[in-house]
């Protein structure tokens, strides 16, 4: 057997000819698929990327979104798929500091849907623009034929008024902030995963599926210099705390200790094999801001329930660009990194 | 979480750590055998605790890193064929055989599901009568009987549409390879839990006295694995050289008797080649004549396929434990798990994978 380097016979690198599943992870391979194909084509807001974009208009900086929703099963415990699809937006906008003025939802119906389904869906959908304070003012339909779509794919875009004086983006984020997270993490992903694989726990986990911007507009009215905003969908608060380390050129340092996880979604994430910092959520945020306030922010956010199991979960701390590190119970550190694409779970 | 949280306690770590500390004298290298050890060493950088003396070395503990290159193919071929439901563990699908992986025939159009047991599969194989449902048998002598059971419970209800492919490896055979190898670095094991509690630590005990060498049953969690660890260094310091159990919590010497029958009534062993390592005499399971007709690669005649096994690769002195994942040059550049040369990257519980997750502490070069 020989080390030479030059002489690996191992299966050659895969290269991916087609997208594959990972592609939509919300890990590294997404992010060489947005990075290799579409900025490319498409240009990149100089501005860096962030979850909803600022532009100019007449004065006023509005804030713009979009979102696909194909979320399966489209009902779970906790949700569906038409707040989903509203919730989604909202909170994206929320995260560039937005008020949410107006969405869009456009529909890709298959044929067959039941319209009892469909009825209900969209009487989601008006329940959380209610809850949220915003309307749904356009839309569009198609029907595709049976076997070319999942029942139903939802499409939103919104649209937010960013009022003035609010800078909340990325390259804001500075070493000495605090990282604070509004509750509990992971209960979005395992919720799908349970009703999606059959899995029955004793204990039934519902989704966080909800609306943020509240949170959000509690931080900012109060005067708080609120430096980023990100809600950990996809790839969960891994995700967000990688993106946010590289698009800010900093370090974080998370503590296992202080993550808040539900019991029931950390005995579901131990049996699966799957570590709930890359599990999504729905109705979380992440706000980064200067750690002289975070006191003061954990108060303003546990004043409300959705905010009640608010927590400070790291610090952005000086070091290599896009290092974040994580300060186990043990006391040892480790590397947080992008995973590759979506957990899978494991075989024994 | 109970019965989690009281192993993962950092105070007792260190107390077991502090202990390692004054009991040792000399170097000592100690090999754990499983993946999931791995991970769970890596995931909490146990080795930060431990005094310089003690290295660990990673073992050839992870069912998805060992299966052999040809099996994979073989799998990827009969995944492709049409009216085939092809079921697998999640981690599995990443792997690459010689030229893809499951997750690229998948999204050809081929039916390639994840499922969380080899009953799963059975339940399929009833509700689809029309398609040949196949389960990716995969796995030490810890998944072993539930494979064995849903090949025994098929054959009951006479299930013709449902069949196995089968990669199913034994530890102790490994074990005897890695003590036998002229390049023996290993002065002490820590044995993987699960797999005694389905084996017991009786077929360890010979192993321990021919090799002179301390074996220590372990399990997963941080102050699990520290106790191991405290267990094997005092045997070393002591000249003592015995089959223990770190993990009495769940191991019983004898095991899981109905368990290892099941195993018994449905396999028998065969020579297995591992991937990056080579063939091992007796070294895994295969199907029973009797349950032949279960076969997977019988029924769709793919026995041949798939590409011979490298003797160059690195993964295989990675899993005899002859180089530390980030000494291996490929590593974090041409070898990442987006683009791995080798299944030590892929899998979860992978040696090189867990040192890519939680060590790699300089950026990562573009591929």
């Amino acid at each position: 057997m020989s080390p030479d380097p030059f002489a690996l016979a191992c299966p050659r690198p895969l290269r991916h000819d087609t997208v594959q599943m990972a592609h939509g992870g919300g890990g590294r391979l997404m992010k060489e698929l947005i990075e290799g194909v579409f900025l490319p084509a498409l240009g990149t807001d100089p501005q860096g990327l962030h979850d909803s974009a600022v532009v100019e208009a007449g004065g006023a900086r509005l804030a713009f979104t979009t979102d696909g929703f194909v979320v399966h099963p489209r009902r779970f415990p906790g949700g569906d798929l038409g707040e989903l699809a509203v919730y989604g937006t909202v909170n994206d906008l929320a995260m560039a500091g937005a008020r949410p003025l107006a969405l869009s939802a456009a529909f890709i119906l298959e044929e067959g849907l039941p319209f009892d389904e469909l009825a209900g869906l969209v009487a989601s959908m008006k329940a959380a623009a209610d809850r949220c304070g915003v309307r749904i003012v356009t839309g569009d339909t198609k029907v595709v034929d049976r076997g070319k779509a999942d029942g139903a794919f939802i499409t939103t875009t919104g649209l937010g008024l960013v009022p003035a004086g609010v800078e909340v983006h990325p390259r804001r984020v500075r070493p000495g902030d605090a990282v604070l997270v509004t509750g509990d993490l992971g209960r979005h992903g395992i919720a799908v995963m349970s009703v999606r694989e059959g899995l029955a726990f004793e204990t039934p986990i519902a989704s966080d599926c909800g609306p943020v911007h509240h949170l959000a507009a509690a931080l900012l009215d109060a005067g708080l210099d609120i430096h980023c905003l990100r809600d950990p969908t996809r790839g969960g608060l891994a995700s967000v705390l990688n993106e946010i380390a590289t698009a800010a050129g900093v370090a974080i340092e998370a503590r296992e200790d202080a993550v808040p996880v539900d019991e029931a979604v950390a005995a579901a994430c131990e049996i699966l094999g799957l570590d709930p910092l890359y599990v999504a959520c729905e109705g979380r945020m992440v706000a980064f801001l200067p750690g002289a306030q975070a006191e003061r922010a954990l108060a303003l956010l546990r004043a409300h329930p959705e905010g009640a199991g608010a927590a400070v979960v790291g610090r952005v701390v000086e070091g290599p660009a896009g290092r974040v590190t994580l300060r186990t119970t043990l006391g040892t550190a480790r590397l947080l990194d992008l995973l590759s694409g979506e957990q899978l779970p494991r075989i024994c | 979480m109970k019965f989690v949280d009281e192993y993962r306690d950092g105070s007792a770590a260190r107390t077991l750590a502090e202990a390692i500390r004054r009991k040792v004298t000399r170097p000592w290298t100690l090999m754990e055998v499983c993946g999931g050890q791995t991970h769970g060493i890596v995931r909490y950088g146990l080795d930060e605790l431990l005094p310089p003396e003690v290295s660990l070395l990673h073992g050839p503990g992870c069912p998805v890193c060992v299966t052999p290159v040809a099996i994979i193919d073989q799998a990827l071929a009969i995944a492709a064929r049409p009216g085939v439901t092809f079921c697998s563990f999640g981690d599995m699908l990443r792997v690459p055989g010689s030229a893809e992986d499951l997750f690229a025939v998948k999204s050809r159009g081929a039916d390639v599901r994840v499922v969380y047991s080899p009953l799963d599969a059975l339940a399929l194989a009833r509700e689809l009568p029309g398609r040949e449902v196949v389960f990716f048998a995969v796995g030490f002598e810890t998944t072993a009987p539930a494979n064995a059971l849903a090949v025994a419970q098929g054959e009951r209800e006479g299930l013709a549409n449902f069949s196995i492919l089968v990669s199913h490896v034994r530890v102790p055979p490994a074990l005897e390879a890695i003590l036998a190898s002229p390049r023996r670095r290993v002065d002490g094991f820590l044995a993987a839990g699960h797999v005694c509690a389905v084996m017991g630590t009786e077929e360890y005990v010979p192993l321990a006295a021919k090799h002179r060498v301390p074996i220590v049953v372990t399990a997963f969690e941080p102050v699990d694995l520290l106790q191991g660890i405290l267990m094997a260094v005092s045997q070393l310091e002591e000249g003592r050289a015995e089959v223990e159990n770190q993990y009495a919590r769940l191991v019983q010497a004898g095991g899981n008797r109905p368990a290892q029958a099941l195993i018994g009534e449905v396999f028998q062993g065969v020579d297995r080649t591992w991937r990056g390592i080579g063939p091992i005499p007796d070294s895994g399971l295969g199907l029973r004549p009797a349950y032949a007709a279960f076969d997977a690669a019988r029924r769709f005649g793919v026995e041949g396929v798939g590409g011979p096994e490298s003797a160059a690769c690195q993964s295989g002195l990675v899993l005899q434990g002859l180089l530390k994942p980030m000494d291996c040059p490929a590593f974090g550049k041409a070898c990442t798990p987006d683009h791995p040369l080798g299944a030590t990257m892929v899998s979860a519980e992978g040696a090189c994978a867990a040192y890519f997750r939680y060590r790699r502490f300089e950026p990562v070069e573009a591929p």
